[in-house]
């Protein structure tokens, strides 16, 4: 099966995948961090911190700001390819299900 | 109006099902939409998918009454979207066709894994649809009067159509609609909200019904010798004390006195008198009250009812011990229920509470409307008080079942950090392993939640949907966004709840339907169908992806020869009826258990029975079909077991917490290493003996 996918969508496979663990790792810390203070740091959660919001909130909604904007940074490296590789995606190979029927 | 509008929301639905259900003739179209499906489509039936009447009934409730504890809920649902789109989107659409099994066994061609893979597809999803269900006949109670069951039956009834009817094309439709009308729904609710502000005077009308007043419950003084020995309100007798205890020091943390008193009555002739019972005005025969401690009698020329009830002891900040009145609602030995000392009846019911009773000094009484930062800053403020609604149950001396339901002072400095509903800090006199295992148990359920998403079944089908792995990836960029947006909404949500004193003190999960009731019938009724659309839209991903298990995965292997595709859509309608029919029985079984709660345990076994298997399949070359297939079932296995054993089952067993043999109720923390260790041993002893070559990795 991977016989028939070019070799250029194989690097940029790579290429992705190896972006998408990283930012995965990166972010995991992230959340680590928060779920370690809400741990065993409760107290300080309840500490202003910025724009008059609380630890906790402005972590919390850190957490899912922070998503958002790692998804639209990976998309946007997503988008480009490597330098040497073809500037085909790998869009081709997704395989199709059963009858199409257009 | 409510039932016209919830009709015209189910009307709605099945008119997009039926309008796009043509192409379900064929495999492809049946289970997953011909791959035609437009990213931006896909991506917010994503959101329409995934954000369950756990999401938007069930956090807001948990927001409401624990503060900040249910937004943990919503950062955890959202962080989880960070693997799907990270490691999970693109490989998963390059590697399958029809549902996640495909994608596990493409380099091993193993039925093993199938009927593994398929197993697991159905347990996560009837653990998913269990709490939909629930959420589904909480709705229908109060708003259209029926019986709780009856909810059920509709949306099993209505999805069943939808699905059976017009497989994953429908599916994503009656999706993509309700994502679309939840996020603008929920931000009207929020907008409305900040222009509200947050006042003191608790002032919205409750429960929209312009007659009934704001009611302030009383604070009585109380005299005390060795014992309590006067109150403060008219003919007043002590009739009992009751003490709850901390289980650890014995110290009592609240004291409750029932206490039979005067209120005042009015004579309404031929024998009925009416008495305002909590801002109530309740009618009763002077008869009616024997037995229970009603009986009418006069003093100084003016009628009064004796009444008992209960009052909660608090010490004032000057040192003065004064009691509190609470609502109450007890249950006799011999039948009949009281509601706050007068039988329960459609006048007189428990009242909603929640309130803010102080704001900072700059504010005075009421913020006015405020911007959506500074709410939560005012929320989280020191010298913001919240009342936040607690509860207590116990039996009473003459052995009724007794519930009181009372308002604690809360800082809000307290109510927007964790700890209320999970208990994080060591208390006094607590054993250090208690506290550890409350930490577990939450660090478990945050593991789930995170590594639980990108594993549910009805997520992974939204894949195939689309045509290539960029839209797979886009599509998730958009769920993510969607979904991002509508949890901040819900942290708006809940305090909203409180602020308004929209809490029903019987249900948490009516918190988001009774704050729009205090904007107004109008908008109670389009928030009370939305919810509705949003148990069938999580359904039918549900029961289509339960579905497609079962014909695809299990069938094709059980069954020797050659399945036609015919005969596999055939099998995926019946399936989903069964699948249906098997929902509509659980939601009956597990009606009062909050939303997001059992949600987390399906968070638990889809992540400990699939997320490993994929990672690993995608990641490491050594990884063995042995290795898949054993992850697969012990996850399963014993994530299921561990909540059998949980304190919490415990309880619906009939059976004293303390004694659950697992100590706590989240299983991730434990099932979600042992199937990834599962899964790395025994992929390790049986790669020699495998004749496959090594799996393609994910590159």
């Amino acid at each position: 099966m991977a016989q028939n996918v070019p070799t250029t969508d194989d690097a940029l496979e790579r290429r992705k995948s190896a972006i998408g663990i990283q930012m995965t790792i990166l972010y995991s810390i992230v959340y680590a961090g928060f779920v370690a203070l809400s741990v065993f740091q409760p107290t300080w959660m309840g500490a202003r911190a910025v724009l008059g919001l609380n630890v906790a909130v402005a972590y919390g909604l850190g957490l899912i700001v922070i998503a958002v904007l790692f998804a639209l940074v990976y998309n946007y490296l997503c988008r480009v390819p490597p330098a040497g590789a073809a500037s085909r995606t790998s869009s081709a190979s997704g395989p199709k299900a059963g009858q199409q029927e257009s | 109006m409510t039932v016209g509008v919830f009709l015209i929301f189910v009307a709605l639905v099945l008119v997009v099902s039926s309008q796009t259900s043509r192409r379900a003739g064929s495999v492809g179209g049946y289970f997953v939409a011909n791959n035609s499906i437009h990213w931006g489509v896909n991506g917010v039936a994503f959101a329409g998918g995934y954000l369950s009447v756990a999401s938007f009934l069930g956090i807001c409730g948990l927001i409401a009454f624990f503060g900040y504890d249910g937004f943990l809920y919503s950062i955890g649902f959202l962080a989880g979207w960070i693997v799907a789109l990270f490691v999970i989107a693109e490989p998963m659409k390059r590697r399958g066709t029809f549902t996640f099994s495909d994608a596990l066994n493409r380099s091993f061609q193993r039925p093993g894994i199938q009927l593994a893979a398929g197993l697991s597809v159905l347990v996560v999803s009837l653990f998913y649809l269990v709490p939909q269900m629930v959420g589904a006949g909480v709705l229908v109670e109060p708003l259209l009067g029926i019986p709780h069951y009856w909810g059920v039956i509709i949306v099993g009834s209505v999805v069943i159509l939808i699905v059976a009817g017009g497989g994953m094309t429908s599916t994503t439709y009656v999706q993509f609609f309700n994502g679309g009308l939840l996020l603008l729904f929920a931000g009207i609710l929020t907008v409305a909200v900040l222009v509200r502000g947050v006042n003191t005077s608790n002032a919205g009308m409750e429960e929209g019904l312009a007659g009934l007043e704001a009611y302030r419950y009383a604070n009585v003084a109380a005299e005390f010798g060795s014992e309590l020995i006067g109150v403060d309100l008219p003919g007043a007798r002590i009739i009992e004390r009751h003490a709850t205890l901390n289980r650890h020091t014995g110290a009592e943390t609240l004291v409750l006195y029932r206490i039979s008193h005067l209120i005042p009555a009015t004579a309404a002739g031929g024998g009925t008198y009416t008495a305002n019972i909590k801002g109530r005005s309740v009618e009763f025969e002077g008869a009616s009250g024997q037995g229970v401690g009603w009986e009418i009698e006069q003093m100084d020329g003016e009628t009064y009812v004796r009444i008992e009830d209960w009052w909660r002891l608090e010490a004032m900040a000057d040192g003065a011990q004064r009691l509190l009145e609470t609502q109450f609602r007890s249950v006799l030995p011999e039948g009949g229920v009281l509601v706050n000392g007068a039988l329960e009846s459609s006048s007189n019911r428990l009242r909603q509470m929640g309130g803010v009773s102080q704001l900072p000094e700059r504010y005075g009484a009421s913020t006015g409307a405020i911007g959506p930062l500074r709410l939560l800053s005012v929320f989280a403020d020191d010298n913001t008080v919240v009342q936040q609604p607690m509860s207590v149950a116990f039996t009473a001396e003459s052995g009724e079942r007794v519930t009181v339901y009372y308002e604690a002072q809360t800082p809000g400095s307290v109510f927007m950090r964790p700890g209320l509903m999970f208990p994080l800090e060591a208390e006094p006199g607590e054993p250090a392993v208690t506290t550890l295992l409350n930490r577990l148990n939450f660090i478990s359920l945050m593991l789930a939640l995170f590594a639980g998403t990108s594993a549910l079944p009805h997520i992974l089908i939204r894949y195939y949907t689309v045509p290539s792995a960029d839209a797979a990836r886009k599509s998730t960029i958009v769920a993510i966004a969607g979904i991002g947006l509508f949890y901040i909404f819900t942290m708006y949500l809940g305090v909203g709840a409180l602020a308004n004193g929209a809490l029903n003190m019987e249900t948490s999960n009516m918190s988001a339907p009774l704050l729009a009731r205090s904007f107004g019938e109008v908008l109670f009724a389009m928030i009370s169908g939305i919810a509705f659309t949003t148990v069938l839209a999580t359904v039918s991903g549900l029961i289509m992806a339960a579905s497609g298990a079962v014909a695809h995965d299990l069938m094709a292997n059980l069954v020797r020869h050659e399945v036609s595709d015919n005969a596999k859509v055939l099998a995926g309608r019946i399936v989903a009826v069964v699948v249906g029919v098997v929902g509509i029985v659980l939601g009956i079984a597990f009606r009062d258990m909050n939303v997001s709660f059992l949600v987390g345990w399906a968070f638990a076994v889809a992540a400990s029975a699939n997320l490993p298997a994929l990672l690993f399949t995608l990641f490491w070359k050594k990884t063995t079909a042995e290795g898949i297939i054993a992850s697969i079932l012990v996850g399963i296995f014993s994530s299921v077991t561990l909540i059998m054993l949980s304190p919490d089952m415990w309880v619906r067993y009939g059976l004293d917490p303390a004694t659950a043999p697992m100590p706590i109720n989240q299983p991730g923390i434990i099932s979600i290493p042992l199937s990834f260790v599962v899964l790395y041993v025994v992929s390790l002893l049986t790669v020699s003996k495998s004749e496959v070559p090594a799996p393609v990795t994910a590159g």
